[in-house]
């Protein structure tokens, strides 16, 4: 069915194939491993690729292969896995190679929990592995944008030559919603650039190694060229009650759904209050909430399942022109609605009241 | 006599990719074996006419520039990561020879795991281990392959091989697994060995051209930087002292055992991927009764129990009901380790509205089917909510609430009753809907008539369904 009740890992498995994504190379670790089960079963069956690997820094590296050869190709994991794809992720960043990288944040440092987090902010959004590169990050909040969001990551990917992040949790990965498909596949254009083993692109080379300093800083200069355009032009983010808000609740993913709800009761009480989610984590909607910081708005909060990873942003934005105030749970733990209500309350009279 | 002395076809003209003033020459080093085994590579690929398909692949290490020289499809990958860049860009180019350019370090230590598990997949690929003992481009450091009592940089006093392990073999490692076909190590010091080299990595090429999927050609080579000897010492050294531990010899040959294997494409039809996923069809259950959402009440149902008593199906039934209805529902289910204890439990949101979050922290509705489940969440129903409880295995009375409605439905004993164990689930589901009104019970049973695939299983669901039906009715619906 084009509508399906279904799991926002599965809805990824589905929608990458509607894609275009012919390769896909993963290691299971809960709570992504849906999105591996799903693939093993869906992709035979279409005649795609799907290998189950070694090791996440084999799966990142076939992922590496696969796009060389111009291939739509994706690989999923969890936090401790995607520590372990970072050398991988680095090399694709500076040898241009587009890709899609799901990440179903669960709790950490170490193994910690499959509980979810937010944790993989700092290791996803700012880069994560060695060198100055960054990949655009899409923060989906409901399995519908986890179909939605994969799609649009393939396409940003091959865009502008660069993996790219679909950065999810344990709750947004697990949870059914209604999801409706698009009933296309994408198609996929060949590259120039890649090697797909016949006599037209034998002479292709893919390679991040440039001995000489001048050639290497000519390649960060491409890559950070190329970051500054998708800053100027992917921005994306979602308002809700925002136009008379006082308060600006600034929140992604599965926080951001936490904060809705503490909005509508806050919302109730006659609080003026409203939400401002990112939705794309690089590039962060920093010009927008700058805007916000110069106009109406007179407190910021930063509510996330990490110690303030994104809080940092939210401050560089606001740049000191209005009160920032940050609120998370960590380990897994998720805040109660109550709990929510009653922080956010405490901030709203803090500064306001 | 011009052939032997002249550059290889599988060579490019001039290396214009190496930077500098001299385009004719390698970057190695006097008396380095990679010269030799590039040339042996470049010659095998245009006599085999491979050239236009190849895609040769150099990790890090001195070779980490074999794109300077070879004219095919070239890919620099991380240190010992080539075997899973083979794995993905051969499996995506069906048909095309990858070429798997290793040293010892990046093959035998940091990429151990990799070379084991492509071999072991038995992967489109021949890989060619150039094996001198020692980290040459990083400044002669210890290999696995570093010989006991060998002075490298990190053993300034020989390898102890009481500290830092034997020597690795590592085509005796390959060649113990089941899907290599080809596995020989040889040496590039004399002209007998490299005549015995030429003809290892040509059968390796060919038998990948062939299709019998994964070959390795290790070859002793010597690296007299690293090794601080003069060049002819240095191959003397690897017949002296290398050979007597990594005997020259075939390890495995099973090409003429074995056939080849059909060329695998990766070319999924646009009209297959949408009916396999079956997203052409957007079909519902229902007719859309806007009325029917407009006076919706939201539901936050808690659904709790041991495992195996369908309490996640109960949990996405209720999910689909409420999709099929054109509602927005949200389901959130109790999973890993959690799951493995033995119990399970989800919530179910449902809301004419969009749902923010998905937990059901105070429910309105909660479904006990067993006693735990009771005495963990009764006390989160929601004041004037309502408590479903499985009265076939909770004994008396929930008395620890006096502010909720309790059903008492013997969830076991009707189904049980109609031979379907299994569907104490849909006896819950039924008292819910049946006192609570959220949906029309007959809407259970058309979803439960599409969703199911078993025709016998229907009957007995809707038989459940039926007689939960008139329990609730003979017995709270006054």
């Amino acid at each position: 069915m084009k509508r399906e009740f279904i799991k926002g890992n599965e809805a990824i498995a589905k929608a990458s194939l509607l894609a275009g994504c012919t390769h896909y190379f993963g290691y299971p670790i809960t709570p992504s491993s849906e999105i591996i089960h799903a693939v093993a079963n869906l992709y035979p069956k279409v005649g795609a690729d799907f290998v189950q690997a070694e090791s996440e820094i084999a799966a990142i590296n076939m992922c590496y292969g696969a796009s060389c050869a111009g291939r739509r190709v994706m690989t999923a994991s969890s936090s401790p896995g995607i520590s372990l794809k970072q050398e991988g992720v680095s090399y694709m960043a500076s040898a241009e190679l587009p890709c899609v990288i799901i990440d179903i944040m669960r709790a950490g440092p170490g193994l910690g929990n499959i509980w979810p987090e937010q944790s993989d902010y700092t290791q996803v959004v700012k880069g994560g592995g060695h060198g100055s590169y960054k990949c655009p990050v899409l923060a989906p909040n409901s399995p519908q944008e986890m179909c939605d969001f994969t799609i649009d990551a393939f396409e940003l990917a091959d865009k502008y030559r660069t993996p790219v992040y679909v950065l999810s949790d344990a709750y947004t990965g697990q949870v059914m919603e209604p999801v409706e498909f698009p009933s296309e596949v994408k198609k996929v254009k060949k590259n120039d650039w890649a090697i797909y083993g016949d006599k037209e692109s034998k002479h292709n080379l893919v390679t991040s190694i440039q001995m000489n300093t001048t050639e290497m800083e000519k390649v960060n200069i491409v890559l950070d060229n190329k970051y500054k355009e998708i800053m100027e032009k992917e921005v994306r983010y979602s308002e809700y009650m925002m136009d008379d808000a006082e308060m600006v609740i600034v929140s992604y993913g599965i926080a951001s759904r936490l904060s809705r709800s503490a909005i509508d009761e806050l919302r109730s009480k006659g609080i003026k209050v409203g939400l401002f989610r990112p939705i794309s984590l690089f590039p962060y909607p920093t010009k927008k909430l700058a805007a916000l910081a110069d106009d109406k708005v007179k407190l910021f909060v930063s509510v996330e399942l990490s110690n303030g990873q994104m809080l940092e942003d939210v401050k560089i934005a606001v740049n000191g022109k209005k009160p920032v105030e940050y609120y998370g749970r960590m380990g897994g733990a998720i805040p109660t609605h109550d709990e929510l209500v009653e922080v956010l309350d405490g901030f709203y009279k803090k500064h306001l009241g | 006599m011009q052939e032997v002395l002249g550059k290889p076809e599988g060579f490019v003209d001039n290396f214009v990719r190496k930077p500098g003033d001299y385009p004719k020459v390698t970057h190695y080093c006097p008396g380095c074996g990679h010269g030799r085994v590039h040339k042996l590579i470049a010659e095998a690929m245009a006599d085999l006419e491979i050239s236009d398909k190849t895609v040769l692949i150099s990790p890090v290490g001195c070779t980490v520039f074999a794109y300077y020289y070879f004219d095919c499809g070239n890919i620099q990958s991380a240190h010992g990561r080539a075997p899973a860049v083979g794995t993905g860009v051969g499996r995506s180019n069906p048909g095309s020879i990858t070429i798997s350019y290793q040293g010892d370090g990046d093959l035998g230590a940091i990429g151990t795991a990799e070379i084991i598990h492509a071999a072991n997949r038995g992967e489109n690929m021949t890989v060619i281990f150039v094996n001198n003992g020692i980290y040459g481009m990083t400044g002669g450091q210890m290999a696995p392959t570093t010989l006991e009592g060998q002075v490298t940089t990190t053993t300034p006093t020989g390898r102890d091989i009481d500290e830092a392990g034997h020597p690795m073999r590592m085509s005796e490692m390959i060649a113990t697994l089941e899907a290599p076909v080809f596995v020989e190590r040889t040496a590039v010091t004399d002209t007998k060995n490299i005549m015995k080299t030429r003809k290892a990595i040509r059968k390796a090429l060919k038998s990948q051209k062939d299709g019998y999927g994964f070959s390795f050609v290790e070859i002793l080579s010597s690296c007299p930087i690293g090794w601080k000897m003069k060049p002819v010492a240095a191959n003397q050294r690897i017949t002296d002292e290398m050979v007597p531990y990594f005997p020259l010899k075939n390890f495995k040959d099973e090409i003429e055992n074995r056939s080849p294997r059909p060329t695998k494409t990766v070319d999924p039809d646009p009209n297959k991927i949408i009916e396999v996923l079956g997203v052409d069809k957007d079909e519902r259950l229902f007719k859309k009764d806007q009325s029917f959402i407009d006076n919706f009440k939201d539901q936050h149902v808690r659904i709790a129990g041991f495992g195996g008593q369908g309490v996640l199906l109960a949990g996405t039934t209720l999910g689909y009901l409420g999709m099929e209805t054109g509602l927005n529902t949200t389901w959130l289910p109790s999973y890993g380790p959690e799951m493995r204890g033995g119990t399970a439990n989800c919530h179910i949101v449902l809301s004419n509205k969009e749902v923010g979050s998905p937990l059901v922290e105070k429910a309105s509705t909660l479904i006990a089917m067993n006693q735990p489940s009771l005495n963990e969440f009764g006390v989160t129903v929601k004041p004037g909510g309502l408590i479903v409880i499985n009265s076939s295995t909770v004994e008396g009375k929930y008395t620890e609430r006096d502010d909720v409605t309790c059903l008492y439905i013997p969830m076991n004993e009707i189904a049980e009753s109609l031979g379907v164990m299994q569907a104490a689930n849909m006896a819950a589901l039924t008292a819910y809907l049946a006192y609570s009104k959220a949906f029309d019970v007959d809407m259970l049973t058309s979803l439960i008539k599409a969703n199911f695939k078993k025709k016998t299983l229907i009957e007995k669901n809707v038989a459940v369904i039926q007689k939960t039906y008139e329990y609730v009715k003979e017995n709270y619906l006054n």
